[in-house]
């Protein structure tokens, strides 16, 4: 089986939104209508968003990480919202795994955004339907767009390249292999509801460097020995050795 | 979780509505067996069915304003196999179907008597009504389910939820049928009221019972677990949104801190000890006027219980709107 999925690094998100507006200018023209904007420019702007970007302060100044937190469905394996949909409306795909809602079923009564731990699922104010992330599923599989750009537009904007796309079921995947190599995660593992979408955590990068890294041990031109330097008229090893 | 008033006023209505049909039933039942006198089908049963009938429309009413495509709200009947709601959509028209059916049969006086059990001759009537009691009882295990099957809403998720809605209905139903019996002026009265008294006080044994387990409830998403970082302090900065979302307006009862207690109060008062006076008075003086008082005062106080426990329920995707 297959089951798409994305991989977010939150080492590499800076926190630009570009995901939440790329998500927003594609799929408010898709197949589900167009998503809410209430209000856009009045006092409280409120509308209806696949992806958001949450900002979190963890540690105690001065030693804080600010971490930048996209949040979406995470296409979970065993999705709480699926079972509990009255009309079927809120379904799993069988082929690649994407959790999906029918805007022509839907009868808005908010019962799966109950049932969702993550709270990824939004009524659109206008339509009065439940709405949330489809991984582009009107975009990937789309063959009049260029290869590279079968992506969710999500992952299409982000400029850091955080967010990774692929089947999280193929261990040869490149997800797989970012999740594997580099320690990612479940959110909320405790529900045992297994999201398909996986975070990578920050990781720290440091080196170490020993004090006669910082001087050539094997000196061969002789460009850094001690001072005084030969004049530049002198000749250099090049041309008094012959190789 | 953010209080609807459409589902507050739903599963207050239908628990009376199938309680009152409860307590008529079990007085034919008791009739039967010469425990009680037999009553009147047209004046009492009858009458007291259309009673019950048209509280279970009002709430099937309310539950349409919670939806937001009223119009397709036939689908909701598709998915019974997994969903509790989906049941309850089944269950609910079925139980007004046949306390309707049992009303029409008292009503109509076409209610022959189909077979012999030893000396007890089991009417249509008779037959009927035991169809609507499992009904009603399905009904009622269907609302609570919707709440208790959400594992992650932890207060909810106890089958305490289950059992205060079926003592919550009984014990508003049998109130308001001790009611009805005293304006009829029947000898129901005492069975009614005593049986209320019961209810109730069951009610408050297994509401404060639930009311204790939340207070002590350990959430088991945390902060930590929600975004996966391992450290004690967690701050949020910013929310995804400027103003709010559907996730800070659903999850979020929005009320003040005095408020929610005040309305926690305000139910233990108006559901448990005010009506218990005024049955035991209305039982006293056999005044019709004190037990619909006594009824409608424990409405108003079911009102505020299903209230505080939507605002009780705290959903773990609040842990990702810290602000709020």
């Amino acid at each position: 089986v297959t089951q798409l999925a994305l991989v977010i690094d939150l080492n590499v998100c800076v926190g630009c939104h570009a995901c939440v507006t790329s998500c927003k200018e594609w799929n408010t023209s898709g197949t589900a209508g167009p998503m809410a904007d209430m209000n856009p420019y009045g006092l409280d702007p409120t509308g209806t968003f696949f992806n958001r970007v949450q900002t979190f302060e963890v540690g105690q100044y001065p030693n804080t990480e600010t971490v930048h937190f996209p949040k979406s469905c995470l296409h979970c394996e065993d999705p709480p919202c699926v079972p509990v949909c009255p009309t079927g409306a809120s379904y799993k795909r069988e082929e690649d795994g994407i959790v999906l809602v029918d805007s022509d079923k839907c009868i808005g009564c908010k019962y799966c955004s109950w049932a969702c731990p993550y709270g990824a699922r939004e009524l659109d104010e206008n339509q009065q339907i439940m709405k949330k992330c489809t991984l582009c599923v009107d975009r990937i599989y789309d063959e009049s767009l260029p290869e590279a750009e079968r992506k969710p537009a999500c992952v299409n904007a982000c400029p850091t390249n955080a967010r990774l796309f692929g089947d999280v079921s193929d261990p040869d995947s490149e997800v797989s292999l970012a999740i594997r190599e580099n320690g990612g995660y479940q959110l909320m593992p405790e529900w045992g509801t297994r999201p398909a979408n996986h975070y990578l955590p920050r990781r720290k990068t440091r080196i170490t460097i020993h004090a006669d890294e910082l001087v050539r041990a094997d000196n061969p031109l002789k460009k850094e020995r001690e001072l005084p330097m030969p004049d530049a008229g002198d000749p250099t090893l090049d041309e008094t050795t012959s190789w | 979780m953010h209080p609807a008033f459409s589902v507050i006023f739903l599963t207050t209505l239908i628990g009376a509505g199938q309680g009152l049909f409860l307590a008529l039933y079990t007085a034919q039942v008791y009739a039967a067996f010469n425990l009680l006198p037999a009553q009147d089908p047209v004046r009492f049963y009858a009458l007291g069915s259309l009673v019950a009938l048209i509280l279970l429309v009002a709430g099937l009413g309310a539950s349409f304003l919670h939806l937001g495509r009223p119009e397709r709200a036939w689908r909701s009947a598709a998915m019974w196999r997994t969903s509790w709601l989906s049941r309850e959509v089944i269950a609910l028209p079925a139980c007004m179907g046949a306390v309707a059916a049992w009303g029409l049969a008292h009503y109509s006086g076409w209610n022959p008597t189909l077979f012999m059990l030893g000396s007890l001759g089991v009417d249509l009537s008779f037959l009927i009504g035991a169809a609507a009691t499992v009904l009603c009882f399905a009904l009622f295990v269907c609302t609570g389910m919707i709440y208790a099957c959400i594992k992650f809403l932890q207060e909810w998720a106890t089958p305490l939820t289950v059992v205060n809605y079926i003592l919550f209905g009984g014990a508003s139903g049998f109130l308001l049928a001790a009611a009805f019996a005293a304006w009829k002026g029947l000898e129901l009265v005492d069975f009614y009221g005593g049986w209320a008294i019961v209810m109730t006080a069951l009610a408050f044994v297994t509401r404060s019972a639930s009311l204790v387990r939340n207070a002590r409830l350990k959430h088991k998403s945390t902060m930590q677990s929600a975004i996966g970082i391992r450290h004690a302090r967690i701050e949020q900065k910013a929310q995804g949104a400027m103003a709010g979302s559907f996730n800070t307006r659903e999850f979020f009862h929005g009320a003040s801190p005095r408020k929610y207690r005040f309305v926690k109060w305000v139910f233990l008062v108006l559901v448990f000890p005010v009506p218990m006076l005024l049955i035991t008075a209305g039982l006293a003086t056999e005044a019709f006027g004190l037990l619909l008082a006594a009824f409608l005062v424990q409405y108003l106080g079911l009102l505020a219980e299903r209230w505080f426990f939507f605002a009780q329920a705290n959903h773990p995707q609040n842990l990702y709107y810290q602000t709020v």
